[in-house]
C-alpha cells in the first residue's frame, strides 16, 4: 500500500505543479493590456504604472513566473486590488463556507441516493425502478441555477419555512444544499441501483443464501459491500464537482463561500483573487483526488497491484 | 454535474424513453430553425408599460421585465443554446477524435503526451476553467465557445483513444495491414467508422453538457450578452422578479429542463442501441460537454 500510495502522490505533483501554471498563464490570457483591463477606461497612465509595477508585470515573464512559484510554496498569493488585503487570507475566510455547504450537499445526495438506489435494485424492471430512473435523470438534467430560485420561491417566500439567503445557522443551510447535491443525487441513485443489481446478480451471493443467511443479512454483508466500493470513488470525486457547483449554489444563495468570492473578484475584475480561487479550487480537487484513489486502492486491493 | 456521468445515471434506458427524448431534441431544433415564422411576435420589441405581464392570450407565456415577449425570446434562444452547443459538440468532437485517434494509432510518445495533457484537463474542474477562462477573456459568444471546447475536447480525446487501441489490434485492421493499406488510410478507412457509435452516443450527451454549461454562464453573466436571447440570462433577469412575476424565472428554466432531459433520454436509449459495452458508466470523470 506504501508503495501504491508514494507512487499515487508522485504522479499527482506534477499535475500540481501543472495546474498551477494554468492558472498562472490565465492572466496573460486577457486580451490587451490586463492592467488596462482591470483599471477600466479613464485610468490615468501614473495608476497603470503603479499597478503594473505592484503586479509585478513590468518584469520578465520568467521572473514573473519563479516569483509566482516561489509565492505559492510559502502560500502568498498576492495581494487583492478590491479589498487591499492577502488573497490567501480572504480565501481562507471563505473556504469555510464552501465546504460546508458542499458537505451537506453530499449529505443529501446519499440521504436520496442511498434508500432509492437500494430500492430500486431490489426491485429490479418494476414501477419503483421505473420512477426512480425518472426522478435520477430528472435529478441530473435540472439546472442549478434555476431549481434554486424555484425553491426560494415556494420554500422561503411562499411557505416561509426557510430563510431567502445568507448564511444564518442550519435552516439557512437546507435550500443552497438541496440545490447543489440534487444532480449529484440523481447520479447516485443510478449507480448505487445499477451496482448493486450487478452484485445481485453474482453466484457467491447464492452461495450465502443457501448455507443459510438471510435474504437481508446477505444484502447488508455482502453484495451492498461490495456494491458500494464503485459508488465511494464517484462519491470522492464528485465532491470536488460539487465545490465547482457551489459557484453558482452560493452566487444564487448570497452563501458567503469561495465561489460568490470568485465571481464578486470577476465582477471587480480584481484578477489576483480570481487567480487565487481558481488555484485553490482546482488543487482541493487534485487532493481529492489523491485521497479517493487512495481510499479505492484501500476497499479493493486488486488496484494496488495493477 | 458532469455529462460524462449523465451516461452513468442514464444505463439501460428504455426505448420509449429514448423515443420521448428524440421527439423532444427533434421539436427544439424545430422551433429553432423555424424561430423567426413561428414567434408570435419581435423577440426584441419593448412594450415598457406592460413590462412584467402575466401570461395571457396574447402572450402565452408573459411579458419579460422590459416588456418583451417570453415565448418568443425562448424560441429564439433556442438558437443560441443549440447552436452553442452545436458548435462546442463539433469543435470538441473533432479536435478530441483528431488528437485522440493519432494517440491511439502511432501510440509511442505522441501517446504519452497527449495522455498527460489529458490528466491535467481531468485534475482541473472543467466548468471553473471555463469560468476563468470567460473571465479573463471578456463574455462574448466566441469566448464561450472556446472556453467549452478547451474542456471539452478531453473526452472525446480519451474516449476515441481507448476505441483505437482495442479496434486497431482487431484481425480486419491486421488483415489491411498485410496487404500494404497505407496505415492513414487504415486509420481513416477502417478505425475511425467503427468509433463513430461510441462518439454519437458522447455527442448527444455532450450536447446536454454543453447546453447546461451556456445557460449556466451565461447566468452567471458570462456568456451571451443582453439583448440576445439566451435562456440562462433570461433566468438571471428573472431572479430579481421572483416575488412579483415568477414567469420570467420559470419558463426558461423549464425549456432549459425538457430539452436537457430529451437529450439525456435520446443519450440513454443510444447507449443501449450503439454501444452497449458503455452501459455500465461512472467512471467518475467530470464536465466534457
Amino acid at each position: 500500500m506504501t508503495s501504491y500510495s508514494l507512487r499515487r502522490l508522485g504522479q499527482a505533483l506534477p499535475v500540481v505543479f501543472l495546474v498551477s501554471t494554468l492558472v498562472f498563464s490565465l492572466i496573460h490570457l486577457i486580451p490587451g493590456d490586463p492592467v488596462e483591463m482591470m483599471l477600466g477606461d479613464g485610468a490615468q497612465p501614473a495608476e497603470v504604472e503603479a499597478l503594473r509595477e505592484r503586479l509585478g508585470l513590468d518584469r520578465p515573464m520568467g521572473e514573473q513566473y519563479a516569483s509566482y512559484m516561489i509565492g505559492l510554496v510559502r502560500g502568498d498569493l498576492g495581494r487583492s486590488l478590491h479589498f487591499d488585503r492577502p488573497v490567501t487570507e480572504l480565501l481562507l475566510e471563505h473556504y469555510p463556507a464552501t465546504l460546508e455547504l458542499a458537505l451537506a450537499a453530499m449529505l443529501v445526495a446519499l440521504g436520496v441516493s442511498l434508500p432509492l438506489g437500494i430500492l430500486a435494485a431490489l426491485r429490479r424492471d418494476r414501477a419503483l425502478d421505473h420512477t426512480s430512473r425518472f426522478f435520477s435523470l430528472l435529478g441530473v438534467s435540472i439546472p442549478n441555477f434555476w431549481l434554486g430560485p424555484v425553491l426560494i420561491l415556494v420554500f422561503a417566500i411562499q411557505l416561509d419555512l426557510f430563510p431567502v439567503s445568507g448564511r444564518s445557522g442550519l435552516a439557512s443551510l437546507v435550500l443552497p444544499a438541496i440545490t447543489l447535491g440534487t444532480a449529484l443525487a440523481g447520479l447516485l441513485t443510478r449507480m448505487v441501483r445499477t451496482s448493486l443489481a450487478e452484485e445481485l446478480d453474482r453466484a457467491y451471493l447464492t452461495t450465502a443464501r443457501a448455507k443459510g443467511l438471510s435474504r437481508a443479512r446477505a444484502l447488508v454483508r455482502h453484495a451492498l459491500k461490495n456494491a458500494l466500493v464503485p459508488v465511494v470513488t464517484v462519491v470522492g470525486l464528485q465532491f470536488g464537482a460539487l465545490l465547482t457547483g457551489a459557484i453558482i449554489t452560493e452566487t444564487i444563495f448570497s452563501w458567503p463561500g469561495l465561489g460568490r468570492l470568485i465571481i464578486q473578484a470577476i465582477r471587480l475584475r480584481d484578477y489576483p483573487l480570481v487567480q487565487g480561487g481558481v488555484l485553490l479550487i482546482a488543487l482541493t480537487y487534485v487532493l481529492l483526488n489523491l485521497v479517493t484513489d487512495l481510499v479505492y486502492a484501500t476497499l479493493d486491493p486488486r488496484i494496488r497491484y495493477e | 454535474m458532469s455529462s460524462r456521468h449523465r451516461v452513468a445515471a442514464a444505463s439501460s434506458g428504455s426505448p420509449l424513453a429514448g423515443r420521448i427524448g428524440g421527439a423532444i431534441v427533434v421539436l427544439v431544433i424545430l422551433a429553432a430553425l423555424f424561430a423567426p415564422w413561428i414567434a408570435p411576435r419581435d423577440p426584441q420589441r419593448q412594450i415598457l408599460e406592460r413590462r412584467l405581464e402575466t401570461p395571457s392570450l396574447e402572450h402565452p407565456l408573459g411579458l419579460d421585465e422590459l416588456g418583451r415577449d417570453i415565448a418568443s425570446r425562448l424560441l429564439y434562444g433556442a438558437r443560441v443554446s443549440l447552436g452553442v452547443g452545436l458548435a462546442v459538440v463539433g469543435f470538441a468532437g473533432l479536435l478530441g477524435t483528431l488528437i485522440g485517434a493519432l494517440a491511439g494509432f502511432v501510440g509511442g510518445r505522441l501517446d504519452t503526451i497527449a495522455m498527460r495533457i489529458t490528466d491535467v484537463f481531468f485534475a482541473f474542474p472543467g466548468i471553473l476553467l471555463a469560468i476563468a477562462m470567460v473571465a479573463v477573456l471578456g463574455p462574448a459568444l466566441e469566448h464561450l465557445v472556446f472556453a467549452l471546447v478547451t474542456i471539452g475536447w478531453v473526452g472525446y480525446a480519451r474516449l476515441v483513444r481507448g476505441q483505437v487501441l482495442q479496434i486497431r489490434e482487431q484481425e480486419f485492421v491486421a488483415s489491411a495491414r498485410s496487404v500494404g493499406v497505407p496505415p492513414a488510410r487504415i486509420l481513416v478507412r477502417h478505425v475511425l467508422p467503427n468509433v463513430l457509435p461510441a462518439l454519437t452516443v458522447q455527442a448527444s450527451l455532450g450536447m446536454a453538457g454543453a447546453i447546461l454549461a451556456e445557460a449556466s454562464l451565461s447566468f452567471l453573466g458570462l456568456g451571451i450578452q443582453p439583448p440576445t436571447p439566451s435562456w440562462g440570462a433570461m433566468i438571471n433577469a428573472g431572479r430579481s422578479h421572483l416575488l412579483d412575476a415568477p414567469h420570467l424565472t420559470l419558463f426558461p428554466g423549464l425549456a432549459i429542463l425538457v430539452t436537457v432531459m430529451g437529450l439525456n433520454f435520446l443519450g440513454d436509449a443510444l447507449v443501449e442501441l450503439l454501444d452497449p459495452r458503455r452501459q455500465r458508466g461512472g467512471d467518475g470523470g467530470r464536465a466534457t460537454p
